[in-house]
């Protein structure tokens, strides 16, 4: 290439490599000084890097890869810090176990780590269905407050935790089973209808009144073994309280329909083998409280 | 007439090779049709027969009405497939940009669109739907579209392969159809950015290596001495996307009638191929290929020079060796082994720079044409795009350092990270692509509305902006909850607590989407009505020659 058939760009006074496709031109610049000295700063870290860090595998007489100068290892950092942790939480979990609910409400340190643990469990495992702070949702009981369908003692809360309700693979779980009285005959379609309006009634609403003589007698004979005459409830079986304004699987007619027409005998898994029992008497405290807590 | 017929024979073979390679598979297609051992299998199998089908019946069709005219003419440059391939790229860019508002919304409000006894529109299957259709169908045909665009006018030659070109058009739209609807049905495999199942991996491959072909055969019998950088960009995403396709989905079919298969690799190998062909996808999909466009593209557009050849070669090549060692930063702190990690994250970190050199020479290429980012917003747009990709490949490195990635892995500002890439870099660079192509292939004097680029600018700048700021904020909030343990050891703050954190966010996501989505409509708007001519596009015939000229010399004596 001579002089006289050099392509300058005019703009730039800089040289163009003398090639054109389709218009386009290209610049002879050189290469930006500092882009070049960053990156050669980067390789230049990245080799202190694989020089302190494990990086280079299969090396003849190395064992799997080299190990750096820092002999770091993420495996044996991790296994370091599950057992610190564990050393942690152990000595208070091993008081807790044994500690009675008064001993835990007088002790104010134990208590808090009762609780921290109890929310930390709560909210991986039982916010799901329970709701944060375990406010609850249709089907979902809600632990905040003091309406209890089997037991709201420390004791009975984690009973119910350990072996859950209506479980099928645990032996000891809470168990109890509504008649469907609709699905399956037990009752007829007009009947159930009265009872809805029973149940209204007893939980002091406006209802039809006729309708509510009718069901009475129905009610002593088919409900009352469980929720008693009163319709008070029985924690025994689990049968709730149909006087009061709560309502699990909602209160108005058509959910009170469904409930005895189907019946709904809901699940909760049992969580021994699945928590250790430090985490679950730890639960047990956090939902006591809640705010129910008998 | 002898010579018609022999002229006439030598167009006619590629036709007829494309025909008949259509008839082998709809056969077999139908033998899965017949055979199907699921359902999925059987409404792919008559999908494809159906799609197929019509490619068959057109081409005949088009091919009888050709009466001895051959429609390969060596003399002029094969256009309608790259106006074809500016359709698709505004069809599928705006389905797969409805559909990720979608799932942003359904992220915000679980219910939205939740048809339990249905399970199409979960998003379990929608989110596969949207990076498919925003990658490879749109993503996949801008660069279809521009590649054959530019490699016919950088060589000055037609492109090659006479109907397979448009073979790997129709193909490569069959491909993105199976792939859609199988998600629908729930047919994947699981792979991220790789779901679809092995037959249609197949099919993908043909296409693929019909691409190649027509790309290389295009390019060796070019009229210029040099190959332009653009092609050699657009050459190594067609060469290493055929590489990381056929690793990754190297599979066995339960059976040969049925949609499912098992991978080749297991466990942390399965992992790591997968993560070498995600982050590689990356890096030769929507960086390389994309480059490639920015190299023919922003020098045309504002008529300068490139600003420099040896940065073009230096960061080329670096860019490529460098880029495919990088995948396992997706793996850090798992089981993969560490020094895998160490090699992942070094060379991230060496590849900032290699990354750079392309955002350096798009910019600096408009020294001496400053004035066009005030006056032109087409090139606004793709020195914005630029930007973003500049942004884009910081953070990339930053977040493959692993202690910054114990933080960000796993989090929303990974979302983020890859929304600004793919909204700034390759939305932008595309626009503005199709923003020059419309009025050059249609030989309009102008877009039918330059007020309309505009709005559209700003209406999809503000969309990155809400959505790329959101994302970065969910992602260090959640970050930082996920850590955060208390005193007594336990972790501070649940699951739940982390999603219910993120919820303003994703309504702020999902408000960037939306607007984003805007800009895009805008904009086909605006390139039907420049297509059809109204407004400022005027006819314009001389804007570019219909001929491919003869050579005229520019190349030194010496050379």
């Amino acid at each position: 290439m001579t002089d006289q058939n050099k392509d300058i760009d005019t703009h730039s006074g800089t040289e163009t490599t003398g090639h054109s496709w389709d218009g386009i031109k290209e610049l002879n610049t050189p290469l930006p000084r500092w882009w070049l000295i960053v990156w050669y700063a980067t390789i230049v870290w990245a080799i202190i890097y694989m020089i302190m860090m494990p990086a280079i595998p299969a090396l003849p007489g190395m064992g799997t890869n080299t190990p750096g100068l820092r002999n770091q290892s993420d495996r044996d950092n991790v296994a370091v810090a599950v057992q610190e942790l564990r050393q942690k939480r152990a000595d208070s979990s091993a008081i807790l176990l044994g500690a009675s609910l008064e001993q835990i409400e007088t002790d104010r340190e134990l208590q808090q780590f009762a609780l921290a643990m109890g929310d930390s469990v709560f909210g991986d495992n039982c916010a799901t269905c329970h709701g944060s702070g375990g406010r609850g949702a249709k089907g979902y009981p809600a632990l905040a407050d003091d309406v209890w369908l089997w037991d709201g003692t420390l004791d009975g809360i984690q009973y119910t935790i350990t072996h859950g309700i209506r479980d099928p693979e645990n032996l000891d779980t809470r168990f109890s089973m509504m008649p469907r009285f609709g699905r399956d005959g037990l009752l007829e379609a007009g009947q159930i209808d009265d009872l809805v309006e029973y149940v209204v009634d007893l939980s002091g609403r406006e209802a039809d009144g006729a309708a509510v003589q009718r069901a009475a007698p129905i009610f002593v004979q088919q409900c009352a073994t469980c929720h008693g005459e009163d319709g008070k409830g029985t924690r025994d079986v689990g049968a709730p309280n149909l006087t009061d304004a709560d309502w699990l699987y909602g209160g108005n007619r058509e959910d009170i329909y469904n409930t005895i027409y189907n019946a709904r005998n809901s699940h909760m898994p049992a969580w021994e083998g699945r928590l250790d029992d430090a985490s679950i008497k730890a639960l047990a405290v956090y939902v006591h409280s809640l705010g129910g807590g008998e | 007439m002898a010579n018609v017929i022999a002229r006439g024979r030598g167009y006619t073979s590629t036709i007829m090779m494309v025909g008949a390679l259509l008839g082998v598979f709809m056969i077999l297609a139908l033998l899965m049709a017949a055979g199907a051992k699921d359902t999925g299998m059987a409404v792919q199998a008559w999908t494809f027969i159906g799609l197929a089908g019509a490619f068959l019946v057109g081409m005949s069709l088009w091919a009888g009405q050709l009466l001895g005219r051959n429609p390969f003419d060596q003399s002029e440059y094969e256009n309608a497939i790259v106006k074809w391939g500016v359709f698709a790229s505004m069809f599928w860019g705006i389905a797969g940009l409805l559909v990720g508002v979608v799932i942003a919304l359904q992220l915000t409000f679980p219910h939205f669109m939740y048809f339990p006894e249905w399970g199409f529109t979960n998003f379990g299957r929608l989110r596969p739907l949207h990076t498919s259709a925003v990658i490879f169908a749109f993503g996949g045909n801008v660069l279809l579209a521009t590649s054959f665009y530019v490699v016919q006018r950088t060589c000055r030659a037609r492109l090659a392969g006479g109907m397979w070109p448009w073979f790997v058009f129709w193909g490569y739209q069959i491909f993105i159809v199976l792939a859609a609807t199988g998600y629908l049905l729930g047919i994947t495999q699981s792979k991220e950015y790789a779901e679809p199942e092995w037959y249609v991996d197949w099919w993908l491959t043909l296409v693929w290596v019909a691409y190649l072909l027509v790309f290389l055969g295009t390019i060796w019998k070019r009229k210029e001495p040099h190959i332009y950088v653009a092609n050699w960009f657009y050459l190594s995403f067609i060469v290493t996307i055929a590489m990381l396709h056929i690793v990754n989905n190297l599979s066995v079919p339960v059976s040969f009638t049925g949609s499912k298969s098992v991978q080749v690799f297991a466990g942390v190998q399965d992992a790591m191929t997968q993560w070498w062909y995600g982050h590689n996808a990356v890096g030769f999909f929507l960086t390389t290929g994309f480059l490639a466009i920015m190299y023919y593209f922003i020098p045309k557009r504002v008529n300068r020079p490139v600003y420099s050849y040896r940065l073009s070669i230096v960061h080329f090549w670096s860019l490529i060796f460098i880029y495919i060692w990088a995948g396992p930063h997706h793996l850090h702190y798992t089981a993969l082994p560490q020094w895998a990690q160490t090699l992942g994250m070094t060379f991230s970190v060496m590849l900032w720079m290699p990354s750079w050199g392309g955002m350096i020479n798009g910019v600096m290429t408009l020294s001496g044409a400053w004035d066009k980012l005030r006056t032109d917003p087409v090139v606004r747009m793709m020195v914005v795009s630029l930007a973003f990709y500049g942004m884009s490949t910081f953070e990339g490195p930053l977040m493959s350092v692993r202690a910054v990635n114990s933080l960000s892995h796993y989090t929303e500002w990974g979302i983020g990270h890859v929304h600004s890439g793919a909204l700034g870099w390759v939305g932008y660079i595309s626009f503005g692509a199709l923003y020059c192509l419309v009025p050059w292939l249609w030989k309009k004097k102008a877009l039918f509305s330059k007020s309309l680029v505009e709005w559209h600018f700003w209406v999809s700048t503000i969309g990155i902006l809400f959505y790329m700021i959101s994302m970065w904020f969910a992602g260090i909030t959640e970050g930082l909850m996920w850590r955060a343990y208390n005193e007594f050891g336990f972790l501070e703050y649940s699951f739940v607590e982390t999603v219910e954190a993120k919820h303003i966010s994703y309504m702020i996501r999902a408000l960037g989407g939306f607007l984003y989505f805007s800009g895009a409509c805008l904009m086909a708007y605006n390139l039907v009505r420049t297509v059809l001519g109204h407004g400022e596009a005027e006819s314009f015939d001389t804007i570019e020659p219909k001929y491919a000229r003869p050579h005229q010399p520019v190349l030194q004596p010496a050379e």
